[in-house]
C-alpha cells in the first residue's frame, strides 16, 4: 500500500511523540511508583463501622511506616465521618477510605487526591500535605438528590 | 459499481426519515434539559414543580448520548448503504423497521421512567443505585432495536460482495460495516449487565449486584461507544466533504486502514475510564492505557488524510503559498463549513482526550467537569455538528426538496453560533474542572467554602454558553423542519467523493472479517480476561439497590 512521502514523515513523528509519551507514563508509574489510587483489599460494606482502621474514623499518627498518618474516611449518603479534620503541614498521610452504601467519589480539591469509593472496596493514596490552607472534600460521583450537598474539609496547618 | 443509486429508494428513504424524526425530537427534549442544567448550575435559578436536576440530567444524558445518536446514525448509515450498495431488499428494510419500532418503543419505556422520577441513575447506570426495571428494559430495546437495523445493513452488504466478488465494496458501505462491527462487539458488554446483573436484580429476582463488574461491563461499552458516534463523521469528512468541495479522496486504502485500526483499539480500552477504581491492578489499567493511546495513529491518518484534500483542491484552483490554499475553500457552502468547525473541535478535543486518558494525569481532572467540557468538544461539537452538515443536504434528498440558499445562509449562522456557545460553555467547563469543580453535580456553595466560590463565575459563563447553544439549536430544529416539510421541491444531491487518480488499488485484505474481528478479539481477550477472572475471584459481597434520589 502506497503511503505520502509527507504522511511517513507526518507519522513517524507522531508515533515516535507517542511512544516518548507512553515511555514517560510508564517511568512514572512503575519507577517513581506515581499509579492510580488501586489498592485491591475488599470489605463487608455491612460491617464498615465494626471494621479496622473503619471503627476509628480520623486522623492518627503511626510509627515505623512510610508515612506519618493514617486519615480514615467513611463515606455514606450523603456525608464523610469525620467531618473537619486538621492535618499538619508537610506531613506524609495515608488516606484511607469506603462507603457504607452506594459510589461515592473522594475527591480534595486542588490537590492530586481523586479515588473512587465503591461498596466492598477500600481506597488508599499516599501524599504530603505541603501546602497551608483550607481543602475542600467533595463528593464527584453521582450518589443521589443530596450528592452536591456531600463535603468535608482538610485544614492544612503550621 | 452498478449498483450505484444517485438517488436513494424512496422506500428506503421513508426508512431513514423515521430515524431522523426521532432524532431530532430527542435534540429539542435533550437541548432543553441541558439547558436547564446550566441555569441551575449558575445559581441565578430553580427548576419548578418539585423537578429534580439528577431527573434532567439523566433526560439530558439518555436521550442526547443515546436516543440522538443512535437514531441518527442507524438512519445515516442505512442511507449510505442504500445509496452506495443499492436499494435494501424488502426482508433488510422489514428488518430496518422493527429495529426502529424496537428502538422507539424501547425509548419510550425508558423516558416514562425517567419522568416518573424512577430512574434518575443517569445514562451510566450506577449499581448499587437502583432504578425500576423498566427503566433498563428499555434501554436494552434500544440496543436490540439497534442490533436489527445492523442486520439490515449488513445484509446489503453481503449481498454487495456476491454480485460484486474480487472488488473492494463502496468506501462508505465499508465504513458503515466497521462502525456497525464495532457497535455490535461493543454492546454485548452493557447487554451483558443488563440482563444478567441488573434486570434480575431490579426485578427482585437476586438481592445483590456485583458493582465493579457492572461498572467493567459498563465501560467495556463505554468507550467504543464514543467511537461509534465519531465513525459517522469521519464517513462524511473522508467520503462526503471531498465531493462537497470538489475534490478527490485521498486514498482509499488509507480510509479503510484507519477505520480497521479504530475497530481494533477502541474496544480493549475501558480501564481508562476506571482509573481511579480500586478492585483493579495498576499494571492492567496501564497496559489499557497503553492500547488507548494506540487511536492516535488512525486520528492522525485522519487529519492528515482530510487536509490533504483540502490543499491539493486549493492548489488545483490556483492557491499559491504555504497557506493560500485555505482561501479557496467553499466557505459560504454550509455542507462544508459547519462540518468543517467540527473538524477544527477535534484539534483541542484530542488534546484534552489526551489528559484524560493518562496513567497519571486522570487523577487531576477525573469526575471534574474537565471531562464534561471534554465532551462536549468531541460529541456536542466536532460529532453533532458533523451530523448537523449531513442533514443539510441528506433530509432535502430524501424529502425530494432542496436546501435554499436562505437556509443554507441560516445553516452557517447555526454553525458559528454553536461554536460560539461552546467556546464559552466547554471553556469554563475545562477551566472550573482544573480547579476541581465536579461534574453531574447540581448547584452547591460547599457551605461557603472558599475554593467553590472561585467556581461560580466559570458557571455564569457555562449558563451563558448553553444559552447561546441552545437558541443554535432551536435554528437547527427550524431549518429540519423547513428541509423534511417546507422547502420548495427539487433534486439535493447525496454527495459521495470519487478516489484520487494518484490512489493506488485498494487491496482486498480490508474486506477480511474473520482476520479484523480475529484481532479484535484476540485484543478484548488479552486486556480483560485476567483482570477479569482477578475480579470474580476476589469479590466482596454483593450490594443490595438503593434508591437515594
Amino acid at each position: 500500500m502506497h503511503m505520502h512521502k509527507f504522511e511517513k514523515i507526518w507519522l513517524i513523528f507522531g508515533i515516535g511523540a507517542l511512544l516518548v509519551f507512553l515511555t514517560v507514563l510508564g517511568v512514572s508509574a512503575f519507577y517513581l511508583g506515581n499509579q492510580p489510587p488501586s489498592c485491591l483489599a475488599t470489605i463487608n460494606p455491612e460491617k464498615v463501622d465494626t471494621t479496622a482502621p473503619f471503627n476509628e474514623p480520623g486522623l492518627k499518627k503511626v510509627e515505623g511506616k512510610d508515612w506519618d498518618y493514617e486519615l480514615v474516611y467513611v463515606a455514606q449518603a450523603f456525608a464523610y465521618t469525620p467531618g473537619d479534620i486538621e492535618v499538619p503541614l508537610g506531613a506524609k498521610v495515608k488516606v484511607i477510605a469506603t462507603t457504607k452504601d452506594v459510589i461515592h467519589g473522594f475527591e480534595v480539591a486542588g490537590t492530586n487526591i481523586n479515588m473512587m469509593l465503591e461498596p466492598g472496596y477500600i481506597s488508599e493514596f499516599v501524599t504530603t500535605f505541603d501546602k497551608a490552607g483550607e481543602y475542600l472534600i467533595l463528593c464527584n460521583e453521582y450518589c443521589g438528590s443530596g450528592h452536591h450537598m456531600m463535603a468535608s474539609k482538610i485544614k492544612v496547618v503550621k | 459499481m452498478n449498483t450505484l443509486n444517485a438517488k436513494i429508494d424512496r422506500r428506503d428513504g421513508k426508512l431513514v426519515m423515521a430515524h431522523f424524526y426521532v432524532a431530532f425530537i430527542a435534540l429539542a427534549v435533550g437541548g432543553l434539559a441541558g439547558l436547564l442544567q446550566t441555569l441551575v448550575r449558575s445559581g441565578k435559578f430553580q427548576l419548578p414543580a418539585g423537578i429534580g436536576y439528577y431527573q434532567i440530567l439523566t433526560v439530558h444524558g439518555v436521550v442526547l448520548g443515546l436516543v440522538l445518536t443512535t437514531f441518527f446514525i442507524m438512519g445515516f448509515q442505512i442511507a449510505a448503504t442504500s445509496r452506495t450498495s443499492g436499494t435494501l431488499s424488502n426482508l433488510q428494510r422489514k428488518l430496518g423497521w422493527i429495529g426502529f419500532w424496537v428502538m422507539t418503543a424501547g425509548t419510550l419505556m425508558a423516558a416514562t421512567m425517567i419522568l416518573l422520577n424512577k430512574a434518575s441513575v443517569l445514562y451510566t447506570f450506577y449499581a448499587p443505585l437502583q432504578a425500576h426495571f423498566i427503566y433498563y428494559l428499555g434501554l436494552t430495546l434500544v440496543v436490540v432495536g439497534s442490533w436489527l437495523d445492523g442486520a439490515a445493513v449488513l445484509g446489503k452488504y453481503i449481498n454487495w460482495r456476491k454480485q460484486n466478488p474480487g472488488q473492494p465494496s463502496p468506501l462508505i458501505t465499508f465504513m458503515a460495516v466497521v462502525n456497525t462491527m464495532l457497535w455490535i462487539v461493543a454492546t454485548i458488554g452493557v447487554a451483558a449487565t443488563v440482563l444478567f446483573q441488573l434486570l434480575p436484580w431490579s426485578l427482585g429476582l437476586v438481592d445483590r449486584v456485583d458493582v465493579l463488574i457492572s461498572r467493567t461491563l459498563f465501560w467495556y461499552f463505554g468507550h467504543p461507544l464514543v467511537y461509534f458516534w465519531l465513525l459517522p463523521a469521519y464517513m462524511a469528512w473522508y467520503v462526503v466533504i471531498p465531493k462537497v468541495i470538489g475534490a478527490k479522496i485521498f486514498s482509499d486504502s488509507l480510509a479503510r486502514l484507519s477505520f480497521i485500526l479504530f475497530l481494533l483499539f477502541s474496544i480493549p480500552v475501558g480501564f481508562h475510564h476506571q482509573l481511579m477504581e480500586p478492585g483493579i491492578d495498576p499494571a492492567w489499567k496501564f497496559l489499557q492505557v497503553v492500547l488507548t493511546f494506540l487511536v492516535v495513529i488512525p486520528s492522525l491518518m485522519t487529519a492528515f488524510s482530510l487536509f490533504a484534500t483540502f490543499e491539493s483542491f486549493g492548489r488545483s484552483k490556483g492557491a499559491t503559498g504555504l497557506f493560500g490554499w485555505f482561501k479557496k475553500l467553499p466557505w459560504g457552502d454550509a455542507r462544508f463549513t459547519v462540518p468543517f468547525i467540527g473538524m477544527l473541535s477535534f484539534i483541542p478535543a484530542g488534546a484534552g482526550g489526551l489528559v484524560n486518558a493518562s496513567h497519571q494525569l486522570n487523577q487531576v481532572v477525573h469526575n471534574t467537569i474537565w471531562v464534561t467540557g471534554h465532551f462536549h468538544l468531541t460529541l456536542a461539537t466536532a460529532v453533532v455538528l458533523t451530523f448537523f452538515g449531513i442533514s443539510y443536504w441528506l433530509v432535502p434528498h430524501l424529502t425530494g426538496r432542496v436546501l435554499t440558499k436562505a437556509m443554507n445562509k441560516l445553516a452557517i449562522y447555526q454553525g458559528v453560533l454553536w461554536a460560539i456557545g461552546m467556546t464559552f460553555m466547554s471553556g469554563a467547563m475545562h477551566a472550573a474542572g482544573l480547579l476541581g469543580a465536579p461534574r453531574r453535580s447540581s448547584f452547591s456553595e460547599y457551605g461557603g467554602a472558599a475554593q467553590a466560590t472561585e467556581w461560580i463565575p466559570y458557571q455564569i459563563a457555562q449558563a451563558v454558553g448553553g444559552t447561546i447553544l441552545f437558541i443554535a439549536i432551536i435554528l437547527m430544529l427550524y431549518i429540519f423542519v423547513n428541509l423534511a416539510f417546507f422547502a420548495p421541491k427539487g433534486e439535493e444531491e447525496f454527495p459521495i467523493g470519487e478516489i484520487s487518480d494518484h490512489a493506488e488499488k485498494t487491496p482486498m485484505v480490508f474486506e477480511n472479517w474473520k482476520l479484523w474481528l480475529g484481532i479484535t478479539v484476540l485484543l478484548i481477550l488479552f486486556a480483560y480476561t485476567i483482570p477479569f477472572i482477578d475480579m470474580i475471584q476476589n469479590a466482596p459481597i454483593g450490594s443490595k439497590g438503593y434508591k437515594l434520589w
